[in-house]
């Protein structure tokens, strides 16, 4: 790989720094410290990425303009003959979404005896949850408690997060992992059985349990088997556009359309349960994204649609580790172990100006800063600015061999562009990363709308207002088997009305009435990467 | 002037710029991707591609996500390769070389040709784990496909008809449930929850207004 001229430069001083860098332990910054930095540099609190919702039931807060955009957008139905009385699928539980969440519901929700499907618009397992890389947390160790994570989360979330929901996601931790384990997911253990664990930013035990890092991957991948040795049937490449309700106000399905054909098809269902994911794909604020293809909050628009609260839909995750350099994986994840296992943040000039484990939001706003302001950023061949992650430190801390070891994928990442990541410092910039908000839930998993459950990415309330590593991991599987087992307990004592659309039909009169006429699709389902001729 | 290549998609011939992905390749020429397009960054294994370097004799396998184009490269994806899965349910399979020759016989007639080896997009040693599995070493044979992503083009390759990727899951699936050690830190964990024993702190927390967790969360004890 050819590294600039600047590059080079900057390199040698973080080379010559690096002994010392390794042995110096930066200061944690204080609470006012944080805020005054989050305050001038975060994402989220610039004002111009946001515009008010005008419509619905969170009318007057205010959302990423992006989204706004879709929610004001107009319903794909619209323009379609649905025919709800030609029902082409006919289930207890419908499960939108293929990732984590939604297999973890589906598998419950089978093992309880429900007839449940998946649908997805991509195949089952194309989902944030593979790329997810880290690590998951739970407080399993002796020197640990839910408790601890109890506070580690409310900190981190900035103390917005539901209480309740936090309460669930600490206390299933432990018993998720031994489900994973019990299903074949390999965690890295040591030869007495021991997880090996490590730090995350912002968490005060190392509680961070691993599977090398393709933690997400050896998650999923173990997921999907099970799906599929269940014979859970799983309609991919078809997108949900648009929720079912039936005549009393409560979810009773959704309308579905091939991705590859067009063709509409309408699924029953006396629960349903949204698993859509996360967002990155609408490139808030101008972002480039570590999430995978299909990231585009149609869940949220959907389940807005039929009346589902919104929970922090202003609130975003930045990663602060996105790649910066080479162009080919700009904005793809670099993630935290590399940190959690001693590598520092170091400026331009070779300097240690952050805490590489202070939780995302401050690390990402402290990047900017350093780019921005402060001026000590490297710059990019797209017109970017930089500052390293010192990986070299890695094996020089633990011995020869360990990044190798224990960060395989990022070492074939960057070895694929003629990077060696054990012998030269990568170059990063935030990306974004994860949705922090989302559709209202209680600890049931089930949202206002009676019969609507979410899970996954798509749920607000569990993370506040910054979401910690390792818990994204963790809350897949809790709340996806949560809302598998509530719909599985519950579904024999539904009967489902008679379908209708009427809710969209009633959103667009709003729309109007508001002044807003747009012909934006609405999902959004996919990013548009073409060159425009 | 940015420097361009001359790409052939599916034998169409493109212009494109050096230093794009073959997705993003595929993009600027205008393909709208629904199919062999997953994560986009080497984790899901959906695009799968094949390629050959005009006048270059070896026919080579890739991520599209993670390969950047070259000049005269006739490429194809392979967004999908009929691979076989058998259901088993794991509760019942015992690790033991039974359940290979039971669910995949067909590892028993590997040729040894290495071709799976060599078209693998991870760089595995695909034929070696496959030699594992026929043995009923799961262990190895988890740890040598670990880096599996499940893109199938070793499957496409193979003579003999054998679906790797399957095989390796279930390797790596009977050696995290019964052949890596109990952890017994977990067990006991979760016994302590089930018996009531974490749930007066938490709900000590739960009670407490922000103020009061903000100084728990400001002076905790962080472990080195």
């Amino acid at each position: 790989m050819i590294f600039t001229e600047e590059m080079l430069q900057s390199m040698k001083k973080v080379e010559a720094a690096r002994a010392t860098n390794i042995s110096y332990e930066p200061p944690r910054m204080t609470a006012e410290e944080k805020e005054a930095l989050l305050a001038e540099y975060h994402p989220d609190y610039k004002d111009a990425g946001f515009a008010t919702i005008k419509t619905g039931p969170n009318k007057g807060e205010r959302a990423p303009v992006e989204l706004v955009e879709v929610l004001e957008g107009r319903s794909r139905v619209l323009d379609l003959n649905v025919d709800l009385d030609k029902i082409d699928y006919d289930v207890d539980v419908l499960v939108i979404g293929g990732g984590g969440s939604g297999a973890s519901a589906a598998i419950e929700a089978h093992e309880a005896g429900a007839n449940v499907m998946i649908v997805t618009k991509l195949r089952i397992g194309d989902a944030n949850t593979m790329m997810a890389e880290g690590g998951i947390q739970a407080a399993d160790k002796p020197n640990d408690s839910p408790a601890l994570h109890y506070i580690d989360v409310m900190g981190g979330g900035h103390y917005v997060n539901r209480p309740e929901l936090v309460r669930k996601l600490v206390m299933d931790g432990p018993s998720a992992i031994k489900w994973l384990n019990d299903l074949g997911v390999e965690f890295d253990k040591d030869e007495n059985g021991n997880m090996i664990t490590t730090h995350g930013g912002g968490t005060s035990r190392k509680r961070m349990h691993a599977a090398a890092d393709y933690s997400g991957a050896e998650i999923m991948r173990t997921l999907r088997d099970e799906v599929l040795n269940r014979q859970i049937p799983v309609i991919d490449f078809t997108a949900a556009i648009e929720l079912i309700l039936d005549d009393e106000g409560k979810a009773a399905g959704a309308v579905l359309q091939n991705m590859e054909t067009g063709e509409v098809l309408v699924a029953r269902a006396k629960c349903v349960i949204i698993a859509t994911g996360g967002a990155g794909r609408m490139h808030y604020q101008g972002f480039p994204t570590s999430n995978h293809h299909g990231a585009t909050a149609d869940g949220l628009v959907i389940g807005y649609r039929a009346g589902a609260k919104l929970l922090y839909q202003d609130t975003l995750q930045y990663h602060p580790t996105g790649v910066a350099f080479p162009q080919q994986i700009f904005g793809a994840l670099v993630t935290e172990k590399v940190r959690s296992m001693g590598a520092k943040l170091v400026n331009s000039e070779g300097e240690v100006y952050v805490h590489p484990l202070e939780t995302r939001d401050v690390n990402a706003a402290a990047v900017i800063r350093e780019c921005s302001t402060n001026g000590k950023g490297v710059s990019t061949p797209t017109g970017g600015k930089a500052v390293w992650l010192d990986t070299p430190m890695i094996d020089m801390i633990h011995g020869k061999g360990t990044l190798e070891k224990r960060l395989p994928a990022m070492l074939r990442m960057y070895l694929k562009f003629g990077i060696d990541m054990r012998e030269t410092p990568i170059l990063i910039y935030p990306t974004l990363h994860y949705q922090n908000g989302g559709l209202e839930i209680g600890a049931n998993g089930m949202t206002n709308v009676e019969n609507l459950y979410v899970v996954g990415e798509a749920v607000g309330g569990i993370h506040g207002r910054n979401r910690l590593m390792g818990n994204s991991l963790l809350d897949i599987i809790v709340f996806g088997r949560n809302a598998g087992k509530q719909t599985g307990a519950r579904f024999k004592d539904i009967t489902v009305g008679k379908l209708s659309l009427a809710h969209v039909e009633k959103y667009a009169d709003e729309l109007k009435a508001a002044g807003i006429e747009s012909n934006t699709p609405s999902p959004k389902l996919f990013p548009d990467y073409t060159r425009k001729f | 002037m940015e420097k361009m290549v001359n790409v052939f998609l599916y034998g169409k011939k493109y212009e494109v710029p050096a230093g794009l992905t073959i997705m993003e390749a595929m993009e600027y020429a205008g393909y709208n991707l629904v199919r062999g397009v997953g994560c986009r960054n080497g984790f899901c294994g959906a695009c799968a591609t094949v390629y050959r370097i005009k006048g270059d004799r070896e026919l080579k396998a890739c991520l599209a996500c993670s390969t950047t184009v070259e000049n005269d490269m006739y490429i194809a994806t392979l967004p999908f390769f009929p691979l076989v899965k058998e259901a088993y349910d794991i509760e019942k399979v015992r690790p033991d070389q039974q359940i290979m020759m039971q669910l995949y016989p067909e590892i028993y007639a590997c040729v040894g040709c290495n071709a799976c080896t060599k078209s693998c997009s991870q760089g595995l040693n695909v034929m070696q784990y496959i030699a594992y599995a026929q043995r009923g070493d799961f262990e190895n044979c988890a740890e040598e496909s670990f880096d599996c992503v499940m893109c199938g083009i070793c499957s496409s390759r193979c003579p003999a008809g054998i679906s790797h990727p399957q095989v390796a899951m279930l390797a790596r699936r009977l050696n995290g449930k019964y052949l890596s050690p109990e952890s017994v830190h977990l067990t006991e964990r979760i016994k302590e929850i089930e018996d009531g024993l974490c749930s007066e702190a938490i709900e000590a927390l739960m009670e407490k207004p922000i103020s009061e967790i903000k100084e728990l969360y400001n002076n905790r004890d962080i472990e080195k």
